[in-house]
């Protein structure tokens, strides 16, 4: 791996580190900043492990007015910031440089306040994503985006990645699920974003800042809306001859009036894949797997799954598995959810995340076969079938020095040709560095400048996040 | 005197802004002039109406996305919608009686005012379902921000910041929505009597169930008929007669829940979403308050003390539509006092134009907020040539 650039560190800010540490200590008690690099090498990269760079310092504020606090003293010495949830991020969204003080939200991890009757909670921006679901869910609420790495991951973090999740064909994903934000700007202003009510007036700012990669500010704190969970909900597996059949199935189910909570989908050596380490009693004679999963009262889940089952039988569906208890529920979504880790067991992979019109996708599937075997791997394809949000995994082998940069072209060709049938590079991960250099393919000169010059108004001395989401040419707005 | 430009696609529209530029002369955008009253008065000689460029681009109904260019009726884009069983997710209002309007709602102005109907509860806001644009900004260049899928975090979400500009960023010429199924049942329910506090109790419990409510408003007895609390659930018949039985169980303790007649509920949730209950007499000034649901009763009664206003509740409480007479401010100190009180903001939409150039249409902005706004502003349109003033001065 190698073929990301970072910018080269300003030897004249490295050169000031003693300076800037002394300066950013008296801003901040002994525990709240790194400085030694046994320490700072922990926060060298995050889920995009192939690319690291140790940072000048780290900082981990307890709240906004420390936020407020680093952020003038940075902005006011020039030195580019690099924002920090969990570190989850699979695009390199969190990936610092040498240069860069990253600030972390990890110590701001407090639910300051749920309102059942108006249906939000108030956390800063370092509380866990599956944290407010299980603050709340006692009294049968829920926070809906769910992310697979939500055991881990900030809500700061997801409003930076705009994060999506299984679930979102129904609930939406993040930019849906914000009322208000506490936002830090770049030098060190504090702003107030929306709030408890549905809307907030003027224009929309959270929306902006909802997928904006940690370049617009940083968030402390966040109102988000919680929701009723459902009755109820059971998943469904089907086994079917070919990925055309289940891709037909699903145009059918929602040509039909149905909108499932989920509806996942594996390709063969996916199914592979997960049943060697899940064990979930996945069919393995057939060509596509698809879990759909319905909400509602037992009779309604009753009534929805006969529909679809009847759809999927038109549409030659040779395995039907409907979850009958909590255990089979578990085991059906055991083999999905450990799609990642499964692999990783059995090759190194990089994910991808691009999203296609749903109805390109026995074209696109055919498509990613033939790239991935023209450089010699192997793919194993998982996705968000509702929605068209795909995540081929290319596998390869990091000891051999060539494959690992075969993968990452491969990779580069399937968003090419996510992009090419009008899809686009990125569904939920982000662009983070990753991705970066290949907004061309999506964007031409004028709409990059446009997205350029409104990050400008941000933060036109490029301090925030700075060698994410765009081109590293072409930046002069 | 306005003269009127009807570009006939994105490129002559371009090349109108850059000539407008040219000379320093602003436009004032509109799409079926239905709206007319809302916003604070623009001063420009040029009107651009987006009428000419109209037509669905795109529909894929097992995609779940319809497309269409800026000038495309409303009605062509439901009447499409309907025919593959589908609909937008968040019922678009239609002003026309509210404003005394004729003319035809068009799909860019509702892009570009993100406004909601009651549906909005459940299905999410108008920029909720916008998932892509194309515009031309204020220096005459076209550019493209999101697209045909739903699921799509690449680059900045310009998608969001031009829904609810007003066209003060950019002339929309093209929008994607993503759609939702038409429900195959619909049942409005109601409960008579209840006071505002108590209603708002009442819908806060059927939004906190299980049962999908996609509609909650609450009517305090307007023209002497008795409160009525309405709630409407959708979906498959099988889920509508179960969801509606639970509904009045858990719903109890608030009276006996009846069910308004198919007809009458749709055209009175057109009432409602529309504004139009509140459309009479056309010389008071009508405010939308966005607020903390809970809260919004206290805020409606804060208003009373101190001046005459009727008002009703949408997004079970969330939204007040509230009529009040056009003396003095027009209730803008106290009404937005009392909107901030309750976590909210309030917008006058509809004032005599005198009023509108006086007093702040929309929410003032904080210093912060206003710096920030104008340094956008200036990154999409340099010159101020679009909608100058509309949203706030200098904006």
């Amino acid at each position: 791996m190698g073929a990301i650039a970072f910018p080269t560190p300003q030897a004249e800010i490295l050169a000031r580190r003693e300076s800037l540490l002394a300066g950013l200590a008296a801003l901040l008690p002994p525990e709240c900043l790194i400085t030694s690099e046994d320490e700072r090498r922990a926060y060298e990269t995050d889920a995009f492990t192939a690319y690291r760079r140790v940072p000048m310092a780290v900082a981990l504020p307890r709240n906004t007015a420390e936020v407020s606090a680093v952020l003038a003293y940075c902005h006011e010495q020039g030195v580019p910031v690099v924002p920090r949830g969990a570190g989850t991020s699979l695009a390199g969204g969190a990936i610092p440089q040498e240069d860069a003080v990253v600030i972390g939200v990890s110590k701001m991890n407090r639910i300051l306040e749920i309102d059942y009757a108006n249906r939000f909670a108030r956390v800063e921006a370092g509380v866990t994503n599956l944290a407010i679901t299980n603050t709340v869910s006692a009294e049968g609420f829920f926070y809906a985006p769910d992310p697979s790495s939500q055991l881990a991951c900030t809500i700061g973090g997801n409003i930076g990645m705009n994060s999506g999740g299984a679930h979102c064909l129904k609930y939406g994903v993040t930019t849906n699920n914000i009322l208000g934000v506490t936002l830090v700007l770049v030098d060190g202003t504090v702003v107030e974003i929306g709030g408890p009510a549905m809307d907030a007036p003027g224009y929309d700012l959270l929306g902006l800042v909802c997928g904006s990669e940690g370049q617009l500010g940083i968030i402390t704190e966040a109102t988000v809306r919680i929701l009723r969970m459902a009755e109820g909900a059971r998943p469904v597996l089907f086994g079917f001859p070919t990925s055309e059949q289940a891709g037909e199935a699903v145009a059918a189910i929602i040509a039909a009036g149905i909108v499932p909570v989920a509806m996942e989908f594996m390709d063969k050596p996916a199914i592979e894949i997960c049943e060697a380490f899940a064990k979930a009693g996945y069919p393995m004679d057939v060509e596509a797997l698809l879990i759909i999963e319905v909400e509602g009262s037992d009779s309604e889940m009753d009534a929805t799954l006969a529909r679809i089952v009847a759809i999927a039988r038109a549409h030659g569906v040779k395995t039907v598995r409907e979850s009958k208890s909590a255990m089979e529920t578990a085991a059906i979504w055991k083999g999905r959810k450990s799609a990642f880790g499964a692999t990783g067991r059995i090759a190194d992979y990089i994910c991808m995340d691009g999203t296609i019109p749903t109805g390109q996708l026995p074209y696109v599937l055919r498509r990613i076969d033939e790239i991935v075997k023209h450089y010699g791997l192997r793919v194993a394809n998982v996705f968000h079938a509702g929605d068209g949000n795909l995540h081929p995994l290319i596998l390869y082998n990091v000891n051999d020095p060539g494959e690992a940069e075969k993968a990452e072209e491969a990779g580069n060709d399937i968003l090419k040709l996510c992009v090419e049938v009008g899809g686009c590079l990125t569904g939920e991960h982000g662009v983070g560095i990753e991705k970066r250099d290949l907004m061309h393919h999506q964007f031409n000169r004028v709409d990059l400048q446009q997205q350029l010059r409104v990050r400008a108004a941000f933060d036109a001395q490029w301090i925030l996040n700075p060698a994410k989401v765009f081109p590293l040419d072409g930046r002069a707005a | 005197m306005i003269v009127v430009r009807r570009p006939r696609d994105e490129e002559e529209l371009a090349a109108l802004v850059r000539e407008a530029g040219g000379q320093g002369a602003p436009l004032t955008i509109e799409g079926g002039g239905t709206r007319k009253g809302l916003g604070r008065p623009v001063n420009a000689g040029i009107a651009v109406s987006t009428g000419a460029m109209s037509g669905i681009t795109l529909y894929e109904p097992a995609e779940m996305v319809i497309g269409a260019r800026a000038g495309t009726p409303l009605a062509v884009i439901e009447a499409a919608l309907a025919e593959k069983g589908q609909m937008l997710g968040f019922e678009p209002p239609d002003f026309r009686r509210l404003y005394g309007t004729d003319g035809t709602p068009t799909i860019g102005t509702v892009a570009a005012g993100n406004l909601s109907g009651s549906r909005r509860l459940w299905g999410g806001a108008c920029r909720d379902s916008l998932i892509g644009v194309r515009f031309v900004n204020g220096t005459g260049e076209i550019v493209k921000s999101g697209g045909r899928v739903m699921k799509n975090v690449t680059g900045l979400d310009l998608v969001k910041l031009q829904s609810g500009a007003w066209g003060t960023l950019g002339v929309l010429t093209e929008v994607i929505f993503k759609v939702v199924p038409r429900p195959e049942m619909t049942e409005t329910l109601v409960i008579e009597g209840l006071s505002e506090a108590r209603a708002i109790e009442a819908m806060s419990a059927a939004v906190g169930s299980p049962f999908e409510i996609t509609g909650a408003a609450h009517l305090p007895g307007l023209d002497g008929t008795p409160p009525r609390t309405m709630l409407r659930i959708e979906g498959f018949a099988f889920s509508v007669n179960y969801r509606t039985g639970a509904l009045a169980g858990l719903l109890r303790p608030f009276g006996a829940l009846g069910r308004l007649d198919a007809p009458e509920a749709e055209a009175l949730w057109h009432d409602v979403s529309d504004g139009a209950l509140l459309a009479e007499p056309r010389d008071r000034a009508i405010w939308r308050l966005s607020v903390k649901p809970g809260e919004a009763a206290a805020a409606v009664a804060a208003i009373r003390a101190t001046r005459q206003a009727t008002a009703f509740y949408d997004w079970a409480g969330g939204l007040v539509w509230l009529a009040t007479p056009e003396t003095g401010d027009a209730g803008a100190a106290v009404i937005r006092q009392a909107a901030r009180q309750a976590s909210g903001y309030a917008t006058l939409l509809r004032a005599s134009d005198g009023l509108r150039a006086e007093v702040p249409v929309f929410e003032p902005e904080a210093a912060p907020i206003a710096a920030l706004n104008r340094r956008i502003k200036a990154s999409f349109d340099p010159e101020g040539l679009l909608n100058p003033g509309k949203m706030h001065a200098g904006l």
